[in-house]
């Protein structure tokens, strides 16, 4: 079996599945009942300065019929006296010794304000600090959350004035609402911070009602923007990730990273371990199922683990990441085709369609004499017997420019394949172009002699 | 479960619509389940061919009224094809889904669209500008009323005649009520009327004369005449057996069967689809029922999810029976005696023939039988004076009859096999198709104005 325990800059945990701080870990009944399920860790609900919270405060994105793909959130910090949050946090601490038990902060850009919160937070008992620069309403127009995390120079100071203080490991959350993650993350670790977590809310509006024209969640007829989380938002979640993972300056640091953003299920947390993450926290998924899904992702998680022959986290940490490039590194010559299982071909035609209709014009029907059809029906024919005589696409190789948006579409798992073929060019990358062939990469004429040379024909 | 106990009481109940509509988070969960195929093959296996991924989507995107439309573009009885048409072996039978997964609830998903179609627009389409051209269509079924719409909205005056006192041919007379509630076939009716399609019912095609008198005031003749009654056994007490479809129309009036209150156990013999609503009928009136065939399971013309519907009814079976002579007591049916079959050699449909087993008769008891042998076809007499194919009305593939400007379609053109509501309906869309054409070629200036729709 393996070994899932996890260590946090120094803080041990059975488990590295944590609850993010959010509604889940809004009180000790709480959490308390979610380390009862077996969670690892808890990243208490933020706590701060006074705030009253408004109704409707959740939207959601339902998309053919799965709900809560995405929720939709204008929620502030806690809205719970700070002294009962205290007390109830250093109950928890007191009867869950194994566990990470993470408090969230968030005050006014002060130092003073700092000091008060962390020595509240550290005579809880509490294992670390999470600085939440990340609240994208509400707490922002006060000059805290994304107006520290947005501006980095804000960021390095709160980020100074807690580490100044705190005797306990602080991680600061970022927020992905910026142009560049990195800049946030560099003026995190200049502000001598011991840790990152990844990703807050992203900026959303979910929908607007047809009916009554107004946005949701509609508040009292009124409605603004809110935080973005939940499966929808895991592909930002993965990049960002990449991207600090990959960063000279945030690896030469060595601080972990604990990754947030769509993670619902064990395998999408192996994904943000092979990208680099040291623990992972989740908010929606708990949201939307509730405490028990920590069974699966523990055990889902384990067994992938025995399976791959990995015994801890560690073993398998990072993998991903020798993968991920820069587009200028990647090899042009390289040459992938659609290959489509006719056995597995249930003849839908989705690929014919969005080959005809937005790729390459490379997909054939083809009739089981062996002619090239065209789509359309005989008006005489009927009855369930024209599925069997039906044409089956076939990808014409020597056209196919290996786009991949067939293999995407197809709804059958495995039926269209891309597979490597030798396009029998010399590998070379877009960097190499540029530095040794720079006409190529700025002149069409250029460009269109070199594909000649090489034997690139696109038509 | 014994149903005996609710014989004589309001029969409204038993024989309600079998399948309940779809609620709207149904629906839309069904059709989010549909792949939007390409040139789907259940559009290509739907002889209407409705351009089914394009009505479904529609209903998962909340556009229930335009998938609606979408389905009465290519089928103006969209309603009653949604609930009776053989959906295993048309276009749900043809689904990609079919082997690895359910295939798509096609047909409730098209009754979700057109019923709810029919509560918000009932009037889909609107007459087409006169054209000065005026159809006679014989015949309110599926292929008379597809007809009369489609030429209704190409600016056709049309006129109906149909024979029986009510209109819509068999999906009104014949369909069993837990099939089709006869109120949507009778809508339909409405929908096409309000096309300004004029119906006169209690009004027949006689004969020849009365068809060369027709032509005389009408520019064209579109038969949709259909079939004729169950036609009567060779057996001795033959005058005591019911036809088949007379019952089930009694049933589908929801008029009281003088002879069902007694009927605890009910004959039927023959063993197509007919012969199993018959005895639907008389099952779900609390009967004891049992189907007389005189061959096996195997080479029953009924569809095979038709037999397994029976079965679950709870109808009985008496396979390689030959009824022989209906007993009586009193003048009341009290049996029907039969003779045991076995199988010999292959006839000409390639079905082995049946044949008696000496000294094997036997009576089995009650109080009911009914004849569900199919429906008799045309012969020289009632054809109109035309040309006949067999016992069907002859024509050529435009469905042309053998006389100038008149066409023929539906059941009276068709071979029983593949006689059904559906493929009536694209008849009727043919032959208005081939009765455009025609008069486009007699005077091509003519364009037909296309009939608008609206919605
Ligand atoms: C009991 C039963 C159940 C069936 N169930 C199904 C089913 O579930 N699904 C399915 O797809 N199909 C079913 N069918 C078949 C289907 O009903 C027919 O194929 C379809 O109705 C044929 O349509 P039609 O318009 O050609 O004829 P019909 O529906 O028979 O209509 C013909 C009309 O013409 C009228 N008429 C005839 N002669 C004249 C005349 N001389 N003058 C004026 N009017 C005349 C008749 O009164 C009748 O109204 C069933 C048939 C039967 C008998
Ligand atoms: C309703 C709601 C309230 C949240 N409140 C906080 C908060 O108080 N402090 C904080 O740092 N993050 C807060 N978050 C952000 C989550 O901690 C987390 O970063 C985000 O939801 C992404 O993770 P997920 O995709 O697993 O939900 C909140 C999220 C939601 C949905
Ligand atoms: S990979 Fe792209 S170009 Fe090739 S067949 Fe598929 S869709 Fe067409």
């Amino acid at each position: 079996m393996a070994d899932l325990t996890s260590t946090f800059c120094g803080v041990t945990s059975p488990n590295p599945f944590w609850l993010a701080s959010a509604p889940p870990t809004n009180s000790g009944y709480q959490v308390n009942k979610a380390f009862e399920a077996g969670w690892g860790g808890a990243v208490w609900k933020t706590l701060g300065p006074p705030v009253l919270n408004i109704s409707n405060r959740y939207g959601s994105l339902t998309i053919d019929g799965k709900r809560m793909l995405a929720i939709n959130n204008v929620e502030l910090i806690s809205d719970r006296p700070l002294e009962v949050n205290l007390r109830e946090i250093a109950e928890v601490k007191r009867n869950w010794p194994d566990r990470a038990v993470i408090v969230s902060a968030m005050v006014d850009a002060d130092p003073r304000a700092w000091e008060t919160i962390i020595r509240q937070i550290e005579d809880t008992g509490a294992d670390g600090i999470e600085l939440n620069y990340g609240c994208p309403q509400g707490m922002s127009e006060r000059g805290m959350g994304a107006a520290v995390g947005q501006v980095p120079e804000m960021c390095q100071l709160n980020t100074e004035w807690a580490t100044s203080v705190a005797s306990i490991p602080v991680i600061v959350k970022l927020t992905p609402n910026v142009t560049d993650i990195k800049a946030s993350a560099r003026a995190a670790l200049a502000g001598g911070a011991d840790a990152l977590s990844l990703i807050n809310t992203i900026n959303s509006i979910t929908k607007v009602d047809l009916d009554t024209f107004s946005i949701s969640p509609t508040i009292g007829g009124r409605g603004t923007h809110g935080g973005y989380a939940g499966p929808a938002v895991k592909p930002i979640a993965l990049h960002m990730l990449s991207e600090l993972m990959t960063d000279p300056d945030t690896v030469a640091s060595g601080v972990p990273i604990s990754a947030i953003g769509g993670i619902v299920t064990w395998t999408d947390a192996a994904e943000f371990f092979l990208l680099g993450a040291s623990s992972v926290q989740i908010c929606t998924g708990a949201m939307h199922y509730g405490f028990r899904i920590i069974d699966d992702l523990v055990d889902g998680l384990s067994n992938w683990m025995d399976d791959k022959g990995f015994a801890t986290i560690e073993d398998f940490r990072g993998r991903a990441l020798s993968g991920v490039s820069t587009f200028g590194q990647l090899d042009l010559s390289y040459q992938a085709v659609a290959r489509i299982d006719t056995n597995a071909c249930i003849s839908c035609n989705l690929c014919y369609n969005a080959c005809e209709d937005t790729a390459h014009q490379c997909i054939d029907l083809v009739d089981t004499a062996g002619q090239v059809v065209q789509p359309g029906f005989d008006r005489n024919a009927n009855g369930k017997a024209v599925a069997d005589s039906r044409p089956k696409p076939v990808v014409r190789e020597s056209d196919c420019v290996g786009c991949a948006l067939c293999a995407n579409v197809c709804p059958v798992d495995g039926c269209i394949t891309m597979v490597t073929v030798d396009s029998g060019r010399q590998p070379v990358t877009w960097d190499q172009l540029q530095a040794e062939s720079p006409a190529v990469t700025t002149d069409w004429d250029a460009m269109s002699a070199y594909r000649s040379t090489v034997g690139i024909d696109i038509h | 479960m014994k149903m005996t106990d609710t014989i004589g009481s309001d029969t409204s109940h038993q024989l309600a619509e079998h399948l309940p509509p779809y609620q709207s988070h149904e629906a839309v969960m069904e059709a989010e389940r549909c792949l939007y195929c390409f040139d789907a093959p259940c559009m290509h296996a739907c002889p209407t061919h409705i351009d089914i991924p394009g009505f479904i989507r529609k209903i998962s995107t909340g556009n229930v009224r335009g998938a609606g439309m979408t389905i009465l573009d290519s089928n103006l009885l969209g309603a009653t094809c949604a609930r009776v048409c053989p959906v295993e072996e048309l276009c749900q039978g043809a689904c990609v889904l079919r082997a690895t997964d359910k295939p798509i609830a096609i047909g409730r998903l098209q009754r979700h669209a057109t019923d709810h179609l029919a509560s918000v627009t009932p009037d889909p389409y609107q007459r087409g500008a006169a054209n000065g051209r005026s159809v006679l269509v014989v015949g309110s079924g599926p292929a008379g009323l597809s007809a009369a719409g489609e030429l209704a909205k190409r600016g056709y005056a049309v006129t109906v005649w149909e024979r029986s006192p009510l209109a819509g041919g068999l999906s009104t007379y014949g369909i069993i009520p837990l099939r089709e509630p006869i109120e949507v076939a009778l809508g339909e009716v409405a929908m096409i009327e309000r096309l300004g399609v004029e119906i006169h019912t209690s009004t027949a095609l006689a004969d020849e004369p009365a068809l060369a008198d027709a032509l005389t005031r009408f520019d064209a003749v579109f038969l949709a005449t259909g079939l004729g009654a169950v036609p009567a056994m060779p057996v001795g007490g033959a005058e005591h057996i019911r036809d088949g479809l007379d019952y089930i129309a009694q049933a589908k009036l929801n008029q009281p069967d003088p002879d069902d209150v007694q009927a605890r156990r009910v004959v039927v013999i023959g063993a197509g689809n007919t012969a199993i609503d018959a005895a639907t009928i008389a099952r779900r009136r609390g009967g004891e029922v049992t189907i007389v065939y005189r061959r096996t399971a195997a080479e029953m013309p009924a569809y095979h999810h038709e037999y397994e519907f029976a079965l679950r009814e709870g109808i009985d079976f008496a396979f390689l029976t030959q009824p022989v002579e209906v007993v009586t007591e009193d003048g009341r049916v009290a049996g029907l005696r039969c003779t045991a079959m076995t199988l010999g050699e292959p006839d000409a449909s390639g079905r082995r023939r049946p044949v008696p087993v000496d000294g094997s008769d036997r009576l089995i008891p009650c109080d009911l039988v009914v004849r569900a042998i199919g429906q008799e076809g045309y012969g020289p007499d009632s054809a109109f004076g035309l040309d006949l194919a067999g016992t069907y009305i002859a024509v050529d593939p435009h469905l042309r009859a053998s006389r100038e400007r008149v066409w023929a379609g539906g059941d009276a053109i068709r071979d029983h096999g593949a006689a059904s509501t559906v493929m009536a309906v694209e008849d009727g869309k043919k032959a208005a198709d081939s009765i455009d054409a025609y008069f486009l070629s007699v005077n091509p200036s003519d364009t037909p104005e296309p009939g608008g729709h609206h919605g």
